[in-house]
């Protein structure tokens, strides 16, 4: 039987005004359980506390029963003095007489009534408390970036700077993402190359940090603080150990028609290659595809070739466990297939492109060496159609593209449309738009800029139809702000194509138990507050997985992920909320509906040895709770067929007491 | 007392995260409802398991309101839309067994809605008020 | 005048179960309709004016029987919103103003145009086409 003490708050007379404090604390003292109650002015001040804290020593109080103002408000003060006279944290229980009493009840008489009944709800739960004692669990200090891009190495470099380990885990044979295939970035067209690739040397001398390229995250386990990873290093043929990337492989390399993925296939590459020149890690790898040696066993130059012997035909996949505290999310985007889109005639003519392809078209180590020649003549473009929009704010219930704004088109449009008007001023470019979103630091000055001092033609309206015919494009656009139709002979068309989650990032949400919106974007676990960390405990965003980001933005977010994972890792202990749930493995019977109702993935299931009667034993399959994992949300409870899944500090049995306090 | 003044007896389960929150910022305005409804603060309206509602009918309650944050909302990402699903079963077997719809709702508050909190309990309040005493499910052996 | 508007914007509403309100103001309808030049109202325009309750002018216009029902700008518009649904269903408004439910043979060789191909025809080749 607990020893209950009952402690009536006045709050001056913001109890004590609606509410007679000292009927609340004699009808109290009769409740079964109670040998101690009280009242007095302010029990949150210093001497209020200091009540409580004889209380207990002089009545050998079990536990607390305070009437006063809202848990939310002063439930941690009451554990805090509760804790320091002795006894456990847990066994304090508030009746909300303030917020929920006094304060929305006029008339003395109901107000003291429903104070009675709520003072007797929580000593009727004191009743069925227990101590509980908040788990504890080590912090892996290391933390895994996957991805490369600029989100991820703004990550890594934040975190190891911090001075914990940090590792990228990314799928192409070099970091850079996305940035390193970009020309000029807006709004202050600085070259992309030049501020990133310091970046990625940065990453590559770091000690702390280490780079898994070519690489996967194949299964992840574990909780916050605790994750196992498994990490698959692709076979690359090449020792990167011994690898200098002098490149004399690449040169001598007789298969040199393969398509140049890093050019979104404008050119050739080798089987053999190196993606660009200033790739980290710089590292040949071949191609399993192309590569004849691989292929047929014919050929063998490139080992004839190395001058460091890093050549190795026989190379296997590697399978790499490393143990994680913390793991961040930075898989990026792509741009859509323009595959349904007809009506551009993306797949019949080489010079209707998307932008990225015209970054790389512009990018003076793209495919052209930066001059703007179309892609089917390699003659010099005079009439470039801009289209905006290509499959980004399409209606949630049509077939193509995508219902959100892709955010980043209207800006690089508007750096596309300016740069072409500035290298070639005899260049007549058109941009068709249904809005321009310029929403930025000098975002908006820049496209007008392109309008006012660049001459791009800005058309409100969109692009029907492309038609190929000779070697001009044919576009029949709507002007609708002069209600015409226009008819524009272009040499080169260019789509701002939607951008989309990396491909990789659903199965990899499913792995990390995060979840993800209809899009496929990560979703935060507070769309205002918390930004940059998954409902996950443990898992942060960074960069455009988390929903469509131009650079600057990206890097900011990149930024807060890492200041997130470093106040994890500093920790050496994480404590948790021990009102977790907890499963009585005699009750349960294995049926798995708490699991799949979790949506943190904190239960799992074992085969548990059971002695049965005669000496015998078996083996039963039951719920475990990881109290680490689990939030306390309860759902599991409600699942539970038998009844075995409860949880700590709003169990069953507790909260019918309160029903049946308030029911009387 | 007379059978026409008795009150009815309402209890609210809210969810610690935004109804609780809720039924504080209405407390914080002064915004009076109907003291006949008790609050029990639960994590989450999913942690309301549908026997604490047969419970508070069985002993007595005229209502029984479960109070949880918006969907798409829920600090714990998806146990509003458990509570949405669960309820609405359970209320259609209540009805079924003859206590009316009106006597059981579910109802989205955030912790910016202290004035939805009231409005919800006082209409809810009058609701039930209007019904009158709820017999079915009273369970004569714990009346005293 | 504006509460018969209101009604017969209803109408149509109704008859087309297109939703005017989807419309972002893209004119990619009328980027794509073939029959442009010929139109006095192009196909955004319906759409706009449908959902101000401007339908006096669509019903005298001529654009009406100029649309050829290619559905081009069904096809092409990202927000689902069917502007040539909205037309015909315009164009069946009048009929039934007429206290018709059909247009009289001896009327069509009147309102024929000799440049573009008649709706029927156009039709056809949508229905037979895939």
């Amino acid at each position: 039987m607990q020893r209950i003490g009952v402690f009536v708050c006045w709050c001056g007379s913001n109890i004590a005004g609606t509410v007679d404090v000292q009927a609340v604390s004699d009808a109290l003292k009769n409740e079964p359980g109670v040998v101690f109650s009280a009242n007095y002015q302010y029990m949150c001040s210093q001497a209020g506390q200091n009540l409580i804290k004889e209380a207990i020593a002089e009545h050998r109080l079990t536990g607390i029963v305070v009437c006063s103002c809202s848990p939310r408000m002063h439930e941690a003060t009451f554990r805090k003095t509760a804790a320091a006279a002795g006894i456990n944290p847990y066994m304090v229980e508030i009746a909300n007489i303030r917020e929920q009493c006094s304060w929305v009840h006029k008339d003395m008489l109901t107000g003291t009534e429903k104070a009675i009944i709520l003072g007797k709800a929580a000593v009727a739960k004191v009743n069925l408390n227990t101590p509980l004692t908040p788990g504890e669990s080590p912090v892996t200090k290391r933390a895994l970036v996957i991805g490369g891009g600029i989100a991820g190495i703004q990550t890594a470099l934040d975190i190891a700077d911090a001075g914990f380990p940090v590792d990228i885990v990314e799928t192409k044979p070099t970091i850079g993402g996305k940035m390193a295939q970009l020309d000029k970035t807006f709004p202050t067209l600085d070259c992309a190359a030049c501020i990133l690739t310091p970046k990625m040397v940065d990453v590559a001398q770091n000690e702390n940090i280490r780079i898994f390229s070519y690489s996967e995250v194949t299964a992840v386990k574990g909780f916050v603080g605790n994750f196992d990873v498994t990490i698959k290093k692709k076979a690359r043929y090449v020792n990167e150990d011994v690898c200098t990337g002098c490149g004399a492989c690449v040169e001598k390399c007789p298969m040199k028609k393969v398509p140049n993925e890093f050019n979104l296939n404008m050119d050739n590459r080798t089987a053999i290659y190196i993606p660009f020149a200033q790739a980290v890690p710089k590292v040949a790898t071949i191609d399993p595809m192309h590569c004849n040696m691989l292929k047929n066993g014919k050929c063998g130059v490139c080992s004839k070739v190395c001058a460091a012997g890093a050549i190795d035909y026989k190379q296997q996949d590697q399978y790499i466990e490393e143990k994680y505290g913390a793991i961040v999310v930075a898989t990026g985007f792509n741009p859509i297939s323009m595959d349904k889109f007809d009506e551009y005639a993306y797949n019949q003519s080489k010079d209707v492109i998307t932008s990225l392809e015209f970054e790389r078209l512009t990018n003076a180590a793209g495919p052209t060496a930066g001059k703007l020649l179309r892609p089917s003549d390699h003659k010099h473009p005079h009439t470039i159609v801009f289209v905006q929009c290509v499959g980004s704010r399409c209606s949630a219930c049509a077939e193509k593209g995508k219902e959100y704004c892709s955010k980043i088109c209207c800006m690089y449009t508007a750096k596309h449309a300016m740069l072409t008007r500035d290298k070639y001023p005899d260049t007549e470019v058109y941009v068709f738009y249904i809005d321009v979103r310029t929403p930025g630091k000098n975002f908006d000055e820049f496209y007008r800029r392109a309008v006012e001092e660049y001459g791009v033609h800005y058309i409100k309206g969109m692009v029907g139809k492309v038609s190929p015919e000779g070697d001009k494009l044919k576009v029949q656009a709507s002007d609708l702000l002069n209600n015409k139709q226009l008819h524009i002979d272009a040499d080169l068309v260019v789509l701002a194509a939607a951008i989309e989650p990396d491909k990789s990032a659903r199965p990899l949400a499913t792995m990390l138990t995060a979840s993800m919106d209809t899009n496929d974007f990560f979703t935060e676990a507070h769309p205002k507050l918390r930004p940059v960390e998954s409902p996950t405990a443990g898992v942060f965003l960074s960069g455009a997985c988390q929903g469509p980001k131009d650079i600057p933005e990206t890097v900011s977010q990149a930024s807060a992920a890492a200041s997130k994972v470093i106040s994890l890792l500093v920790k050496d202990k994480l404590t948790g909320n021990p009102c977790v749930a907890s499963s009585d493995e005699l009750m349960c019977n294995g049926c798995s509906s708490c699991e799949r109702v979790c949506p943190y993935g904190a239960i799992t299931y074992v085969d548990k040895e059971f002695r049965m009667p005669n000496r015998t034993i078996a083996i039963r399959r039951v719920a475990q709770v990881n109290p680490a994992v689990c939030q306390g949300c309860g759902a599991c409870t409600v699942a539970c067929p038998s009844g075995a899944m409860d949880l700590k500090g709003f169990a069953n049995n507790q909260i019918v007491a309160e029903v049946d306090a308030i029911c009387k | 007392m007379q059978v026409n003044e008795k009150k009815p007896l309402i209890v609210a389960f809210c969810c610690n995260w935004c109804s609780y929150a809720g039924a504080d910022l209405a407390g914080n305005n002064r915004l009076s409802y109907p003291a006949d409804v008790k609050i029990i603060r639960v994590p989450c309206s999913c942690r309301v398991n549908p026997m604490f509602v047969l419970r508070a009918f069985q002993r007595g309650a005229d209502g029984v309101i479960l109070c949880g944050c918006h969907p798409g909302d829920c600090h714990y990402t998806s146990g509003n839309y458990y509570t949405r699903r669960r309820m609405a079963m359970l209320f259609s077997m209540l009805d079924y067994l003859g206590i009316e719809k009106e006597r059981t709702r579910v109802e989205w508050v955030s912790a910016a809605e202290g004035a939805k909190f009231a409005a919800t309990m006082n209409d809810f309040a009058q609701t039930v008020a209007a019904l009158g005493e709820n017999k079915r499910l009273e369970d004569l052996r714990c009346k005293r | 005048m504006h509460n018969s508007n209101k009604k017969l914007q209803q109408e149509i509403i109704r008859i087309s179960g297109v939703n005017p309100k989807k419309c972002m103001r893209c004119g990619k309808c009328t980027a794509t309709c073939p029959a442009f030049d010929e139109m006095e109202y192009h196909p955004h325009q319906f759409v706009a004016m449908v959902e101000d309750g401007d339908i006096e002018p669509l019903l005298k216009s001529e654009s009406l029987y100029r649309c050829l029902t290619c559905f081009a700008c069904v096809d092409r518009c990202p927000r689902n919103v069917e502007p040539a649904k909205l037309v015909e269903a315009v164009r069946l408004t009048v009929i039934r103003q007429k206290d018709a439910n059909h247009l009289k043979a001896d009327d069509i060789p009147a309102m024929l145009d000799e440049d573009i191909p008649q709706q029927a025809l156009v039709s056809a080749f949508r229905k037979y086409a895939k």
